[in-house]
């Protein structure tokens, strides 16, 4: 027998996978070091599929990277930064423990410092990728613009993430891209729509954050570094589409009113532009200085296997896209001290809105409460001493609201001291089957152009409808026993007479009259569909019956789900009846 | 107050020693009651009434006081003791300062003197400062006069010893001449003191001078002193700190030097060491060791336009990479107001709050706020910003491929049962208390009878006993003739019910009166072949083949002539029995014992012969005696699965397309229809499914074989009827179908004493 002897692990799966301390020894960095080169370069550890053979034999629980990673990594010149970083601080340590201080200064000075464009350009070959995958950054760079400028993190990171961010909100502004928000429980949900790209980001409520100590800030540091980065490319390239100036300046026009009313508040010009820039109130200057560009209406051709109808439906959409987009225009806000500025200011902006608010709160605020213009004031307080009578007091719900169902709501449900109607996720689109809040439907309703008055009504019918579908359901479920029911009501019939004949033998025989079975022909095809088809479920492969016995289970679940919701809200629509009865 | 109530005691303890020392005093009588009293208040209220002991204090103190100088010292004490402890009471110490106050008078010119003294020590220092460049000598006299000694009080010689050791003593010193000075007497009581506070404007300037036990009014300039000293200025206020600096070396070049003294030669060399230093560096720059200051590089944070030039050159990674799944959207129940329903009632947030973490279907409790302005921040934040990091590096990521299916397209398509017709549909008719022969059916049962029905109105036409539980029983497949076989304990029963027409029975007679004939010769066989008689014969039963064993079941041979009974036993190999009614023989077909035979088949239109053991269906060719093994021939058609227990009854059809099976413990039977789609009827399935899933009794299974596949490209079985009808008793429900042999109806017997014809 000729040939070498073949050893094991050294073919196949087990050459194409690394342990992350062997890949950690390749490239000669220290844990962490390798860390942060895995979030900067975006390398994520493999699931091997056997994980024995790749383990070499040992089952041990270990994460592997695919070793062509590892091998793309080695060529980073970042590594070598990571390395000469580390001589730094060696170096300025040893100086520290000399106490040499004109080598630690100059050591300081040559602190060796990285650029990540290249990593991005990398990670990203397209713009449309970076923004893809811009969620994430946005949501970090909010969460640290909101950090307190002491403790967890550098300083110039966070007022880096706030400039950033204030530039993101600048754009979204001016490119009137938001399409939905969202109040949680965790903060504010927002989703705009930036070349086609749908993005989601979260910015918590204004409060001081309570560290908590199990987080690691290194990670979260590093993630926040690439971000940042990363931002800043995307705001560059969004700013320049729409022929923005980037760094964002503000327009003359604005700049020169802001100036006049407070220039002597703030001390440095510089502090004060990021202010002005952040409170969202003034238009951004533009490359080219024409004045509102008007869009060009957008031809229609008629696309080859389009029919008419499928194309009057975009251009439907079309229309009310733009429609959403100029929602609040014409209507003039001021915003009380007590609800949450930043929010509301984007948010009516956004929309075409003008806003303002008391000068004390910050800067930026371009009328006074006293203005009779004032359509709306947003109030968040039971009530108010002081009231316009040309203006509606709402509480800041109503914005989100309108911004969400893409009309202009009624005022009545959020005046002052009102109890608010409950605030709906725009993300959740429900699909037939699904339960749907009786709010929604409202909504929906006033959508679709109808008036409020039949609101109730309308409401109560869908509730009826529902009801009955699922009455009708549970109805399908009991005809077939019923069927059954029938024969053995027979069945006993027959029995009694049997005994009646067994018992006394002479028979008193006697003809009823037949009563006519009165027979419903829907419902008979009904229950032969029924039956046909519990028939043909007999028939399925092993395989397909399981597959869909586990479909079924799942769709069993949600119409569960579903009418246990339903319960609950018709449990509380009945008490909440009640306790106004009992008022009355 | 705790210092006035130590003070106190310490008072009461000073008292018995100034009784000694004084027993004379006639005033100290009343003094010394007084004094006892305040003992008693002193141990017994001191905790109580602690005001009430100060007052009676400080007025023993004046007491003292007014009659001899001796407490004064004592209070000085106090006083001292009150400086070192923080928190001076004020008006205590004014109350013991006071006293000295008045003495001040006498003590007048004392304190003249001391002025003049402190004056004198000023000039002294002065004309130290300005004689700086005196004499030796003149210092060494100086020194002397520096002398403390000299320096101290000449009117009181003690020296410089601590004033407290004259505390007990009437006197405080000696002057020059040797003579006590006597403590000046204390005749101020409170009252005094509080006028003299009030009245006296120097009052705030008086200050007791230990030394002499007086009371010294400060001068101006004695007060300036006193301020400046605090401040911590020097004590001249002439003095001025800030002399401009005379400038010894200066850069002018002055016309003579400074010193006389001539360069050091080294000023002239270059230093060596400076070199050393020097080419150090000088070499550290050259190997890159030292950088030169790096210019502020202020081009991180500046952002340009990255992706100017796409170029459209993708990498494979870029291929391979799998971007991270966007976080998923928030629902209803996250919002700050979300409707009612979502919110968790009681049962649910206790069963939430159970959960571990990581089955919880929400990660949160939904929470409902009555405004924004009261939605407080949310707690998890950083928490989940932070999961979301750890799961964007730390997650292995899959493509994973999901399925989207509609459950509807898994159904399989089949032919409407309706156009499947005819299949029983509807119970007609039910016969309480199986075989059917065109239109009689008869049935065996436990207590011992065969009983025979008229299919067509359920009328039990006669009724046989045969003294023994029926295990089984089989019609005569053969038309022209009416047999029936009975198997009951160890006996094969061939009755002749003579129910048929009158042709038909003397066929039958025939059949069996044929065999006189021949003769038994292989009589030695296991099996005894007899003929009844008496009243056996008069209800029908006309032979008796009395088997070794127990049999389990019979069945015919098509033509009527053939008689298979089966004997299960493991150890034996005759547990098959032919027998041949025309010549009334018998034989074991096989040698060996290859495993339990539960039912044996003969093909209805061939010469095969089935065997079906406990795992494998055998073929046999009668004709040519050859063994098939099973799977050579046998083709495995479908598994059928629709009991969910085990199967214990199955029939097919003669004529039509028709099979049904039964579970006994599951209830209703199942009517499955065969659809081919080129010969559909009768010879074909009468010929093919010949043995069925009755050798798989206890699987829920049926599996239908057929034994070729010539014909039988794609069979199709379609399930058309679900016969219910039979109660179940002791968990049996039906135990046997049969079908009729022309109409396609099927009878089931139950174990509810019941026969159910379906039609």
């Amino acid at each position: 027998m000729g040939g070498l002897q073949k050893k094991k692990y050294e073919r196949g799966s087990a050459t194409n996978y690394i342990t992350r301390n062997k890949a950690r020894k390749k490239l000669s960095l220290s844990l962490p070091d390798f860390r942060r080169l895995c979030i900067l370069k975006g390398i994520y550890p493999h699931e091997p599929k056997h994980k024995k053979k790749v383990n070499k034999g040992s089952t041990a629980p270990r994460t592997f990277y695919l070793l062509k990673d590892i091998r793309f990594l080695l060529h980073e010149p970042i590594v070598g930064k990571f390395r000469e970083y580390k001589v730094f601080v060696r170096k300025l340590k040893k100086a520290y423990g000399k106490t040499e201080w004109s080598s630690v200064e100059r050591l300081k000075e040559n602190k060796p410092v990285y650029k990540l464009d290249h990593i991005i350009k990398e990670r990203y070959p397209s713009f449309i990728d970076a923004l893809r995958d811009i969620d994430d950054a946005l949501c970090m760079c909010f969460l640290f613009s909101t950090f307190a400028r002491t403790g967890k993190c550098h300083v110039q990171t966070i007022q880096l993430c706030r400039r950033l961010t204030v530039e993101w909100m600048n754009y979204v502004i001016a490119s009137r891209a938001l399409k939905k928000v969202f109040i949680s429980i965790k903060g504010i949900y927002y989703q705009a729509e930036a070349m086609g790209q749908l993005i989601t980001w979260l910015v918590p409520y204004q409060f001081s954050h309570d560290h908590p100590t199990d987080v690691d800030y290194r990670v979260m540091a590093t993630f926040t570094e690439f971000y940042t980065t990363l931002l800043g490319f995307i705001n560059f390239r969004l700013y320049h589409s729409l022929n923005l100036l980037y760094p964002p300046k503000l327009d003359v026009k604005a700049e020169s009113e802001l100036k006049e009313e407070n220039d002597d508040d703030y001390a440095m010009n510089s502090e004060s532009y990021l202010e002005k820039l952040s409170a969202l109130s003034a238009s951004l200057a533009r490359v080219v200085s024409t004045a509102e560009e008007e869009e060009a209406e957008l031809d229609q051709f008629p696309v080859e296997g389009e029919d008419m109808a499928n194309m009057e439906a975009r251009e439907r959409e079309q229309k009310q896209e733009e429609a959403q987009k100029k929602l609040f225009e014409g209507l003039k806000f001021f915003l009380n001290r007590e609800v949450p500025r930043e929010s509301l200011a984007f948010l009516i902006r956004c929309f075409g809105g003008e806003v303002s608010w008391d000068k004390s709160v910050c800067i930026g605020s371009t009328y006074e409460v006293t203005d009779e213009t004032i359509t709306h004031q947003i109030v968040d307080r039971p009530n108010i001493d002081k009231q316009y009578i040309n203006r509606y007091y709402i509480q800041p719900q109503w914005v989100y609201d309108c911004v969400n169902a893409k009309i202009i709501l009624p005022v009545e449900d959020y005046f002052l001291g009102v109890t608010l109607p409950p605030h709906l996720s725009p993300f959740v689109e429900e699909k037939d089957g699904d339960y749907v809040p009786p709010e929604k439907l409202k909504i929906m309703a006033l959508q679709r152009g109808e008036k409020p008055a039949h609101e109730q009504e309308d409401e109560e019918e869908e509730e009826d409808d529902d009801e009955e579908e699922e009455e009708e359901e549970e109805e399908e479920e009991e005809d077939n026993e019923e069927g059954e029911d029938d024969e053995e009501a027979e069945e006993k019939n027959l029995k009694k007479m049997e005994e009646q004949r067994s018992q006394g033998k002479s028979l008193t025989v006697k003809v009823t009259a037949g009563k006519v079975k009165v027979e419903n022909p829907a419902r008979l095809e009904q229950e032969e569909k029924a039956e046909e088809k519990r028939l043909a479920i007999m028939m399925m492969k092993k395989k397909e019956k399981y597959l869909y016995d586990k479909i079924m289970f799942g769709k069993k679940r949600k119409v569960r789900e579903a009418n246990k919701l339903a319960a609950k809200r018709k449990a509380h629509d009945d008490a909440e009846k009640s306790k106004k009865k009992a008022r009355k | 107050m705790e210092e006035s109530s130590s003070s106190g005691t310490r008072s009461g303890a000073q008292r018995p020693k100034m009784k000694e020392k004084e027993p004379e005093k006639s005033v100290k009588k009343r003094n010394k009651e007084e004094e006892e009293e305040e003992e008693i208040f002193d141990f017994t209220k001191k905790s109580q009434e602690e005001d009430e002991d100060e007052e009676d204090e400080d007025a023993s103190d004046s007491e003292d006081s007014v009659f001899s100088g001796l407490e004064d010292s004592g209070s000085d004490e106090d006083e001292e003791e009150e400086e070192l402890s923080d928190d001076e009471d004020e008006e205590e110490v004014d109350l013991r300062v006071e006293p000295r106050h008045t003495q001040q008078v006498e003590t007048g010119t004392v304190k003249k003197t001391e002025k003049e003294e402190e004056e004198k020590k000023k000039e002294k220092t002065e004309t130290d400062e300005v004689e700086g460049g005196a004499t030796e000598e003149a210092k060494r006299e100086d020194e002397y006069v520096h002398d403390s000694s000299d320096e101290e009080d000449i009117r009181n010689t003690v020296g410089n010893v601590p004033m407290e050791w004259y505390r007990d003593f009437p006197h405080i010193g000696y002057n020059l001449d040797g003579k006590k000075i006597y403590k000046p007497i204390r005749n101020k009581d409170e009252l005094d003191d509080f006028l003299d506070k009030m009245e006296n404007p120097d009052y705030w300037r008086t200050v007791p001078d230990k030394q002499t036990g007086s009371d010294v009014v400060l001068s101006d300039e004695q007060v300036q002193l006193v301020n400046r000293l605090q401040r911590g200025q020097f004590g001249d206020a002439n003095f001025n700190e800030y002399e401009p600096q005379v400038e010894f070396f200066s850069r002018d070049v002055m016309l003579h030097p400074v010193t006389n003294r001539p360069a050091d030669k080294r000023s002239f060399i270059p230093s060596l060491i400076e070199k050393e230093k020097v080419s150090k560096l000088v070499h550290a720059i050259k190997m890159g060791w030292i950088k030169p200051r790096r210019v502020e590089d202020d081009s991180r944070g500046r952002y340009y336009d990255l992706w100017a030039n796409e170029d459209s050159s993708i990498l494979a990674r870029h291929k391979m990479h799998l971007p991270a799944p966007k976080i998923p959207l928030p629902g209803h129940q996250e919002s700050y107001n979300p409707p009612p329903e979502y919110l968790f009632t009681d049962e649910e947030r206790a069963m939430w709050e159970q959960q571990d973490p990581c089955d919880r279907k929400l990660p949160f409790v939904p929470r409902k706020f009555s405004s924004l302005r009261q939605v407080p921040a949310f707690s998890r934040f950083i928490h989940e910003r932070f999961e979301r990091c750890l799961d964007l590096y730390l997650c292995p990521r899959q493509r994973k491929m999901r399925v989207n299916v509609n459950p509807e397209d898994l159904i399989p398509k089949l032919p409407k049962p309706k156009d499947l017709q005819p299949f029983p549909t509807t119970q007609s008719l039910v016969h309480t208390h199986t075989h059917t022969h065109t239109h009689t059916m008869c049935t065996g049962s436990d207590d011992g009878s065969v009983r025979f029905w008229e299919v067509c109105s359920s009328r039990c036409l006669r009724t046989v006993q045969v003294g023994g539980a029926v295990k089984s029983l089989a019609w005569n497949p053969n038309l022209s003739v009416c047999l029936l076989a009975v198997a009951l304990d160890s006996v094969v029963l061939v009755l002749s019910p003579s129910l048929a027409d009158r042709q038909v029975v003397l066929s039958s007679e025939r059949l069996l009166s044929a065999p006189q004939e021949a003769e038994p010769n292989e009589g030695a066989g296991p099996v005894t072949w007899s003929e009844t008689e008496g009243e056996e014969l008069t209800q029908g039963i006309r032979l008796k083949i009395q088997h070794p064993k127990a049999v389990q079941q019979v069945t015919w041979h098509a033509k009527g002539d053939y008689l298979a009974s089966v004997m299960p036993d493991h150890s034996s190999h005759m547990q098959v029995l032919i027998h041949q009614l025309s010549r009334r023989r018998s034989q074991n077909p096989f040698r060996k014992n290859k495993g339990l035979v539960q039912c044996v088949s003969f093909h209805p239109v061939r010469p095969y012969f089935f065997v079906g053991t406990q795992r494998s269906v055998r073929i046999y060719n009668l004709v040519h005696v050859i063994l098939w093994f099973g799977a050579a021939r046998l083709c495995f058609l479908q598994v059928i699965r629709h009991h969910k227990k085990a199967v214990r009854g199955v029939a097919y059809h003669r004529l039509y397309p028709l099979f049904a099976s039964s579970a006994p413990d599951d209830g209703p039977v199942r009517l499955v229809q065969a659809v081919y789609n080129t010969t559909p009827y009768t010879t074909l399935i009468r010929s093919h499914y010949s043995i069925t899933g009755a050798v798989l009794q206890h699987a829920s299974t049926t599996r239908i074989y057929t034994l070729t596949t010539d014909h039988l490209q794609n069979p199709l079985l379609v399930p058309v009827k679900v016969l219910r009808g039979h109660d179940i008793t002791a968990d049996l429900g039906v135990l046997d179908v049969t079908f009729h042999p022309t109409q396609p109806w099927v009878f089931s017997s139950g174990a509810d004493a019941t026969v159910r014809l379906f039609t």
